[in-house]
């Protein structure tokens, strides 16, 4: 069963209308706003609580709960601040992308609602670098949504005051990283905070701040429109709302799809995806939810449910739902040591374990995709990667060595294959000379 | 107060502390790289992992917050292996090169892979090489060591004030340095030597020296600044090596300026070894007994006055002026420079607020001084009070970066006056008034309007005392304590006033200006312009070299200890004087340190009061003795920070430094 039209939240997600506030208004944005608004600071957010959306930048967050930090009143006299995370790195996820170059408005608003419900004074779009040309739109509809009246100085004539601005960055991905954000956004290097303090409590500039995804923001005037009962009518409990999933790789049609939460992968796969390449028993394994999450292979891909609970029953996770498709023409160990590179890369270099271990990580799993390596090493690099699990600041490190714990946990044998493979032509050259 | 319990034992902490302070509160040493007390809290390192009941992580203790009732473990399986981890992950790109580390043997990274580091390395790949970084004449940078705790990338920006230490880089090519190579612009650079807990900065000037276990350490006391910086000499086969700040939280915490640290090689060069005596025109190496009787044979019938260096110690002061008191002297100065100082009063001279309570003062207005450039040590003080927000500070002078944002009010002694208006309000205000300010024709009417100014802002209270008088060498308020003002003074003497003159130590003047006819007697350490004039030169002992008293300029005092023996028939300057004395028929009633001491106590009982900070108050608000003032601008106060005085002037390391700072290389067009 699978999204009705109707239930579909990003209806120009493909752009085959135009993004401009004309066409959004026709599409349902903006309407109705203040009254949105008039409803006041709690009951938005209690319906953002009873709707069970959870962050979809990757770890899931209940976005209600997240809210509800943000302090009542400001004794102090410190404002605070939304910052929306639209930093979109994660390999494999393209989904944030779509909706500000297609449906920029859904994110205005939503930033519009949530700044109000959180008290914010004004908003911050931090913006992928590499998103240029999505920079330039969502300027565009920023500058038209100001024009009409619709964000600055009394906002959609509700009497709040709400200023939106986007920032660039500059191509990292450990900006993405929420206070890693912060401290970028501030003219930083951008270099994960420690926690605690948390955001909401010194944040942006050290005021109250919330640091949310782009589709997370982007979904909520959608729960207040229609109402958190129907958005928790998707998907299991506690996994509810509809989710954009980015499907690549071996498939037969990738592509960005709206569906609803708890959808069997083999379901998403082949109803909106056109199948594996080769068909599904040629499925090797999938990589569920964005670079940084553990592969299953295709034994559990057969039956598992695309949710935040049923991935992590299998130690991994929904992330941001970038789905990775691999048949069996790929060589996972060469893949996964691809992205042991992308985060060496992307370390921030701040905390020891991150810094030394990544690069550690990568240069074995250089060795071991060409099996230029002892069988003890596997259960070495198995325990370099514990050692990095959990002992840093931020999840970068934690993300950037699932992948290769995934590999060894389900692929140990094909490892060990490739390094007796690669004995055995020692011994033939070693032989011939 | 928290409860906290640390492996069982159960301690109680403020609010807001640390994991790691609760746990070095019950005992335990928690293993840590890039914390620091004085610093702000990277957490970066990983070493200081603990385990916090019901967290499913181990937990950085240098950061995480206590809470009541928090359960902490520092020994449990979960946190040996994580600190094994970190540790094997700072060794795999960390070179083994400790046999050539200058590091080795006070190194924080060999002690704790000591206790968590593995015996073989698991890491076969190839280690990462750092190109070595240039950050000035003081500083040897080996960064294929570094650990990047970035505790010298804290220190710059947060104790020194100048933030030009940084990271460039991201991950495993992460690397510190200044960006542009240049010089770091600091008179505090040496400390990131003491702060680095590895071998990546190392002391240039000590590079390849020595070896920490092979040096004898002397606890003594700074006086090239007035600070009076507590110190470490390490010395060698008579020979000073190294010089390394002592914790004195009151004085210096654990910080030395660059002059008092890296200047010690002055100590081996242009020294004066044995006795002179002037013979026809030239002078000729003499024994101490023909020293003495040439001066025994000149001396009678002779108008005798004595001049005062800037470091001498206080024994010597006194011994010499017991000595001149007998001969009849028609006068005593230690004002080199000429100060007007006001002896009437102590608190006239001193500091005192107190170097310490710096910290409670919340406006400040500084007088014709450059404290950065004058007690590097005394401006991260005030810089630190700064940092903690609610503090102004005003500048009457020349205006230059002092590390904090500091007003411009005015740039003549007629301004004073008019800064009562920026301290207005303030609950504890200091006024800092610059030696040199008084250096000059209006100088009494500059200490009066200054004093006024501490009056007029409600500084002068029986709980505070705003008013600061900040001198330059660590002998200048020892001498002003012992009286050593009287009769004549310099300019009257030099003027013809006396044709037989006693300088001991006495470098800080125009040697041309003594009369032609004069008969000097050069008592000192290091053989310049007076010492070439001088009929008859002793040989005296340098700071490092004899047991001495020095008062810092807030008044305290504190002893200096012998770390080497003075070089060839040098000797202590009190012993000098004593024997001089029986030459000269006026034999001073000690024959030991101990009985000078005594009397000197009994005479002047500051001295009996060993490391006694300045009186919390200010008894008596009246001030000096008004005089008119003139619209003439201060002078720039220190010129040259690195050459002052015959030590660092005869230092190749403190040339090198001036040569460096005083000009500086034209920018590069990257910059």
């Amino acid at each position: 069963m699978a999204l009705h039209d109707r239930d579909r939240i990003f209806t120009n997600l493909y752009g085959t209308r135009p993004w401009n506030l004309p066409d959004a208004r026709r599409r349902g944005d903006w309407d109705g706003t203040k009254e949105i608004l008039a409803r006041g600071r709690d009951a938005i957010i209690e319906e953002v609580k009873n709707s069970g959306l959870r962050g979809r930048g990757g770890a899931g967050f209940p976005t209600g709960m997240k809210w509800s930090f943000m302090p009542k009143s400001s004794p102090d006299g410190r404002p605070s601040y939304l910052v929306v995370n639209a930093d979109e790195s994660e390999p494999g996820t393209c989904k944030d992308r779509d909706i500000i170059r297609h449906d920029p408005h859904k994110l205005i608003e939503g930033c519009l609602i949530a700044g109000f419900a959180m008290g914010a004074s004004a908003g911050y779009i931090y913006i992928r670098g590499e998103y240029y040309n999505e920079s330039l739109v969502l300027e565009a509809a920023i500058a038209e949504a100001y024009e009409a009246g619709l964000l600055g100085r009394n906002a959609c004539g509700s009497g709040y005051d709400f200023e939106l601005y986007v920032h660039r960055g500059a191509g990292a991905y450990i900006c993405g990283e929420e206070t890693a954000l912060i401290e970028s956004l501030e003219g930083k290097k951008g270099m994960p905070r420690l926690k605690p303090p948390f955001p909401a409590a010194v944040g942006l500039y050290g005021c109250p701040t919330t640091v949310n995804n782009v589709e997370t923001i982007a979904v909520v005037p959608a729960i207040m429109r229609r109402g958190a009962a129907w958005f928790a009518s998707f998907g299991r409990p506690k996994n509810s709302g509809t989710k954009i999933f980015c499907i690549q790789g071996h498939v037969n049609r990738p592509c960005n799809v709206e569906e609803e939460m708890s959808i069997p992968l083999r379901e998403l796969i082949e109803r909106h995806a056109g199948g594996v390449r080769g068909g599904w028993d040629n499925l090797l394994a999938v990589i569920p939810g964005g670079s940084s999450t553990p592969m299953i292979p295709k034994s559990v891909c057969d039956d598992v449910l695309m949710d935040f609970d049923a991935l992590r029953e299998h130690k991994t996770g929904l992330g941001t739902a970038g789905v990775i498709v691999m048949d069996k023409s790929t060589d996972l160990i060469k893949a996964i040591q691809r992205l042991s590179a992308f985060y060496k890369h992307e370390s921030c270099g701040q905390c020891t374990p991150c810094r030394e271990g990544m690069g550690w990580v990568n240069r074995v799993m250089l060795r071991m995709v060409e099996g230029r390596a002892e069988i003890e090493e596997i259960d070495v690099l198995e325990q370099v990667t514990r050692q990095i699990e959990g002992h840093t600041i931020c999840a970068l490190a934690d993300g950037g060595v699932w992948p290769v714990q995934g590999l060894i946990r389900h692929f140990r044998p094909m490892m060990e294959e490739r390094i007796a493979a690669y004995k055995a032509r020692q011994m033939q050259r070693m032989a011939a000379e | 107060m928290a409860k906290v319990t640390v492996d069982g034992i159960e301690v109680e902490v403020p609010n807001g502390a640390s994991v790691l302070q609760a746990c070095e509160a019950a005992g335990k040493e928690i293993p840590r790289f890039c914390y620091h007390e004085r610093l702000s809290v990277a957490g970066n390192c990983r070493m200081c992992l603990v385990e916090v009941e019901k967290a499913p992580k181990p937990v950085a203790s240098c950061a995480y917050p206590v809470m009541d009732g928090m359960k902490v473990f520092t020994d449990t399986p979960m946190v040996r292996n994580a600190r094994r981890g970190v540790m094997e992950f700072l060794l795999i790109n960390h070179p083994l090169d400790c046999p050539i580390c200058d590091q080795g043997g006070e190194c924080d990274l060999q002690d704790q892979a000591m206790a968590y580091g593995r015996d073989l390395s698991r890491y076969d790949e190839g280690k990462r090489a750092v190109k070595d970084k240039y950050v000035g004449p003081l500083i040897k940078t080996v960064m294929n060591r570094c650990i990047h705790c970035t505790r010298c990338v804290r220190f710059a920006a947060e104790v020194a004030g100048v933030p030009e230490m940084g990271a460039t880089g991201r991950g495993e090519n992460m690397e510190i340095g200044t960006y542009v190579e240049k010089a770091l612009t600091s008179e505090l650079s040496g400390n990131l030597i003491d702060i680095c807990p590895v071998g990546a900065l190392t002391s240039r000037p000590y590079a390849f020296v020595s070896r920490p276990w092979e040096l004898s350490k002397t606890d003594s006391v700074d006086v090239l600044d007035a600070v009076g910086a507590n110190i470490r000499v390490d010395t060698r086969g008579g020979e000073v090596l190294r010089i390394l700040p002592r914790l004195h939280e009151e004085v210096n915490e654990e910080w030395l300026a660059d002059r008092g640290r890296f200047s010690f090689d002055g100590l081996k060069r242009r020294r004066l070894d044995r006795p002179w005596v002037r013979q026809d025109g030239t002078l000729k190496p003499a024994s101490w007994a023909e020293a003495f009787q040439a001066i025994a044979r000149a001396l009678p019938g002779r108008r005798l006055g004595a001049i005062l260096g800037d470091t001498m110690d206080a024994e010597a002061i006194f011994a010499l002026k017991g000595l001149m008191t007998a001969l009849g002297a028609v006068g005593l100065d230690c004002r080199q420079d000429g100060a007007k100082l006001d002896l009437s009063r102590p608190d006239f001279y001193l500091f005192n607020t107190g170097i310490a309570r710096i910290e409670e003062a919340d406006a400040l207005v500084i007088i014709g001084a450059d404290p950065r450039r004058e007690a590097p040590v005394l401006n991260a003080r005030i810089r630190k009070r700064w940092a903690q927000g609610g503090f102004r500070a005003g500048v009457i002078g020349t205006a230059r970066d002092l590390t904090y944002p500091a007003t411009v009010l005015g740039a003549a002694p007629t301004d004073i006056a008019g800064a009562a208006a920026f301290l207005a309000g303030a609950q504890r205000p200091m006024v800092v008034l610059g030696r040199s300010a008084l250096a000059r024709e209006d100088g009494a009417g500059v200490l009066a309007a200054a004093w006024e100014l501490a009056r007029a802002a409600g500084g002068l209270r029986e709980d505070w005392h705003g008013f600061n008088l900040l001198h330059r060498f660590g002998g200048q308020v020892g001498a002003l304590d012992l009286g050593f003002v009287q009769g004549l003074d310099m300019a009257a003497m030099l003027a013809g006033g006396a044709d037989a003159l006693w300088l001991l130590g006495a470098d800080g003047f125009d040697a041309a200006r003594i009369p032609a006819h004069a008969f000097v007697i050069y008592q000192g350490h290091h053989g310049e312009a007076a010492a070439a004039r001088a009929d008859v030169i002793l040989p005296g002992a340098a700071y490092t070299e004899k047991e001495g008293s020095y008062v810092n300029t807030e008044g305290r005092v504190q002893r200096g200890r012998m770390a080497v023996p003075p070089p060839g028939e040098a000797r202590e300057d009190w012993a000098i004087i004593r024997a001089a004395s029986e030459f000269l028929g006026q034999t001073l009633p000690f024959d030991t340190l101990e009985a000078l001491r005594a009397e000197m106590a009994a005479a002047h009982p500051v001295f009996a009061r060993l490391d006694q900070g300045p009186l919390p108050g200010c008894t008596d608000p009246s001030g000096p003795a008004p005089a008119p003032v003139t619209a003439t601008p201060f002078a720039v106060p220190v010129e040259n920070y690195w050459q002052v005085e015959p030590i660092t002037r005869a230092s190749e390391t403190m040339a090198a430094c001036a040569a460096t700072y005083l000009n500086p290389q034209p920018l590069l067009a990257a910059e």
